[in-house]
């Protein structure tokens, strides 16, 4: 559904967007993560028709960005950064603007507009100046101008900023069921357990590249390393942990407890649970010690700032 | 209420009561454009309409500052009559409905800005941008609504005003054309504002920057407004006032051009700074005057930079032949009817040759005489690519035209006199075969230089497109013009003469 190759973007000597390749089949939810100034909105702009790319191309449902532009932006709902309203307009006038402007049917302009209002829960404020809404009712005003005209790919850019944790949560459950009609999202943000949450695949950009791409699963295991398994035992260890080097990588203990790395849980946790229990130890509990995309993500930048710092001394 | 727990209706939520193809437009080019403009005009209009800011100006000048106007002629009337001045009063009359109809107009700047640039400012841009109007639709839409509201103002202004002036005391009877004029006038002056604010706003991120550089459009405009009532105080001479009109009009579609160029996607978002990035605008320009990959060496530059930049100038120097024609054409057909009385001079071709000759031996061979030459010519074709950039390349066709327009009068004289044709030809030809390639192609690099910024290269901003531009003209002026013309200033001064006395003996 959306697709790069090679895409770039140069500004003078500035490289904003440098050479990304990206995949996102349909019904798909794509997070792009990244520090500020990364290159995600310019990406974006590009995947909207809205910047030319300098070099490389991008097709977003089958449409190439530069060559059908007008296609492109019709089937393609946006979130910007900022959502600047018009401030003087209410809400339904501003909606109805963009229902022309996307040249809805009129039975689909009289009702949609109503109809999104009111699942977002702004359904009482149609008729009021935007100048009056609060900053999270703004935001929600915004998504659901970018879901008036029921695009095939919606592209939001901190689609929960400024929303409380009800909004937000409301505003998942839209992208969610977005990903049940095979529609395809593609997120940037900053908050990291939303896009743990939602996302299907998890692509982090830092000066303009893409240093790391793939689902949580396949980041967590390439810069947090393999699973971390914590068995917590009913008497101490004692010496007993040299039973278990050889099966699994044993990472730290306590008196009552130890860590193991192992890369297939599936198998190697049931051996040790059986060693352990022939050893005559309780089994407490057995879990996997969660890694968040926070940590993840860190790592992924350290790593690039490191690989950075080794080009620049060489 | 919708519910996302409600599966049935969250489906229309989630859209799929919408289908989502893209609907076939029936319309054609033109009909969808305009309509489509038409959307975001609507919007405008109503927006500007509720700034009190924008409504209460409007309303004071289309009332209340026509009533106030006329009180004020009654009063200047009354003191004309007082004093024996009254046949004065129909030069005079004109002037006020021009500054009643102009007020308003002036307003539409302040909506142009605000309507281009404060909508950047308010990052209201983006969302728009985001939608599949076309950068024209943009465009237009933002353009009618700048325009509208004030021009319908301006006209109301003048109608009041006017019907006081008819109705009240004076029972002034204008001719109709007066106010066909008046009002064509008005309205070319909005477009020209309104036009130039939008190239004024698409350079600025900010109203402040945007209101500061609105002096370009304010100061000159206001100039013109004095020159014409120079020109309505005498009524012999309001027909000039047409000419204004259509001359006011060119520029408009130069502008419309321009702007409509300038104001596209790339160019707005891609603009996050008012500062001036000399460093970059340097190496833009010198990487376009270098033009040469790797190392520089002048056969490579001539290979690589110079003629392919001459190839580029294809169609401005076409435009600047066919000027050059025209201008001889036009001076012989002027030369025809306003004829110089040679044939009286009786003089034959010996003392032609003998009077020449005293006037060759005056500087001949002179080093000063030849950069006397070659400085004048430079000094002219630098002229012309300065003014170029204010005048959007018309500065240098005028200077290109002028000479070609008095040799092809002299020409004529010469001819009608008897004398023959030849000598013109022995007098320009020599040098000419080196000068007037030099004319054409810095005539050619100054045309593109100014009016490129009314049709850049898609892809390219503006600035950059015009640095290139520039690039070109400096490095076509010193690799080429200036070594065709130095050739030509010494065989004006060493050869010409010479050639000249050869035919004449």
């Amino acid at each position: 559904m959306i697709e790069t190759h090679e895409l770039t973007k140069r500004y003078g000597d500035f490289l904003a967007v440098d050479r990304v390749t990206l995949s996102v089949e349909a019904g798909a939810i794509f997070a792009i993560l990244g520090p500020n100034g990364a290159g995600k909105t310019t990406t974006v702009r590009m995947l909207t028709s809205i910047l030319q790319p300098t070099s490389g191309w991008a097709r977003v449902a089958g449409y190439d960005v530069a060559q059908d532009p007008i296609k492109v932006r019709s089937i393609v709902g946006v979130l910007t950064e900022q959502h600047g309203l018009y401030e003087r307009m209410k809400g339904i006038e501003y909606l109805d603007f963009f229902a022309q402007v996307y040249h809805l049917p009129d039975d689909v302009r009289r009702t949609r507009p109503y109809e999104l209002m009111e699942y977002f829960g702004l359904g009482d404020a149609l008729d009021r100046r935007l100048g009056a809404y609060s900053k999270g009712m703004k935001q929600k005003l915004a998504l659901v101008r970018a879901m008036l005209h029921d695009p095939t790919v919606l592209l939001l850019d901190e689609p929960t900023s400024a929303m409380d944790p009800q909004s937000a949560k409301l505003v998942r459950d839209a992208i969610r069921e977005l990903r049940r009609e095979e529609r395809t999202v593609a997120i940037t943000t900053h908050n990291l357990a939303e896009a743990q949450t939602l996302a299907d695949r998890i692509a982090v950009m830092r000066r303009g590249r893409i240093i790391a791409n793939g689902t949580f699963r396949e980041l967590s295991q390439r810069f947090a390393g393999l699973p971390l398994m914590e068995v917590r035992l009913d008497q101490a260890l004692n010496g007993a942990l040299g039973e278990l080097r050889g099966m699994v990588e044993v990472s730290d203990q306590g008196d009552t407890w130890l860590r193991y790395r192992t890369p297939q849980p599936d198998t190697d946790n049931p051996d040790v649970v059986r060693r352990l229990t022939g050893l005559g130890f309780g089994i407490v509990t057995l879990s996997e010690v969660s890694r968040t995309l926070e940590d993840v993500y860190l790592q992924i930048v350290h790593e690039d700032e490191g690989h950075e710092h080794d080009a620049q001394s060489d | 209420m919708l519910k996302a727990t409600d599966p049935a209706k969250f489906d229309a939520v989630g859209g799929l009561a919408v289908p989502s193809t893209i609907p076939q437009d029936e319309r054609t080019p033109v009909t969808r454009t305009l309509s489509n403009a038409l959307i975001v005009t609507r919007r405008e209009v109503r927006d500007s309409f509720r700034d009190w800011r924008i409504v209460t100006p409007i309303f004071l000048l289309t009332l209340v500052f026509p009533l106030l106007a006329n009180v004020m002629t009654n009063a200047f009337v009354g003191f004309f009559v007082e004093h024996g001045a009254d046949p004065l009063l129909p030069s005079l009359l004109p002037l006020m409905p021009m500054i009643v109809g102009f007020f308003p107009v002036s307003i539409s700047l302040v909506i142009a800005l605000e309507t281009f640039v404060g909508e950047k400012e308010r990052l209201s841009l983006e969302p728009l941008l985001s939608t599949p109007l076309t950068n024209t639709e943009l465009y237009l839409g933002k353009a009618f609504a700048a325009m509208l509201p004030p021009l319908l103002a301006s006209y109301t202004g003048v109608i009041v005003y006017i019907s006081g002036l008819m109705l009240g005391s004076q029972q002034w009877r204008p001719p109709a054309i007066l106010i066909v004029q008046i009002l064509v006038l008005t309205t070319v002056q909005a477009l020209v504002m309104v036009t130039g604010a939008v190239v004024v706003s698409s350079q600025t991120t900010s109203t402040r920057a945007a209101n500061l550089l609105a002096s370009f459009i304010v100061i000159p405009v206001s100039l013109l407004v004095m020159g014409e009532s120079v020109i309505m105080v005498q009524p012999y001479r309001r027909f000039l006032l047409w000419y204004v009109s259509l001359g006011l009009l060119v520029v408009v579609v130069l502008l419309v051009r321009m702007g409509a160029r300038i104001f596209n996607r790339e160019e707005l978002l891609g603009r996050s700074l008012d500062q001036i990035n000399i460093r970059h605008g340097f190496q833009v320009l010198w990487s376009q005057i270098k033009g040469v990959e790797g190392r520089f060496s002048l056969p490579k530059w001539y290979r690589q930079s110079i003629f392919p930049a001459i190839g580029s100038l294809k169609d401005s120097a076409a435009v600047v032949a066919v000027c050059i024609v025209a201008a001889l054409v036009l001076g012989a057909i002027m030369g025809a009817h306003w004829r110089l009385p040679l044939d009286q001079a009786q003089t034959d071709e010996q003392s032609m040759a003998e009077n020449m000759q005293r006037f060759f031996d005056l500087g001949q061979g002179s080093p000063h005489l030849i950069l006397a030459v070659v400085m004048q010519n430079v000094r002219v074709l630098a002229l012309g690519t300065l003014l170029a950039m204010i005048s959007f390349g018309v500065a240098p066709l005028v200077l290109v035209m002028l000479p070609f327009g008095i040799i092809g009068y002299l020409a004529v004289q010469i001819a009608g006199s008897g004398i023959d044709p030849i000598i013109v030809l022995a007098g320009v030809a020599p040098h000419g075969l080196f000068e007037i390639p030099a004319i054409l192609l810095s005539g050619a690099a100054a045309l593109r230089l100014g009016s490129i910024l009314t049709k850049p290269p898609r892809g390219m901003v503006a600035s950059e497109v015009w640095l290139r531009a520039l690039g070109d003209a400096l490095k076509l002026g010193v690799g080429v013009v200036l070594p065709l013309l130095i050739v030509a200033g010494v065989m004006e001064v060493l050869v010409t003469p010479h050639v000249i006395e050869l035919v004449l003996k």
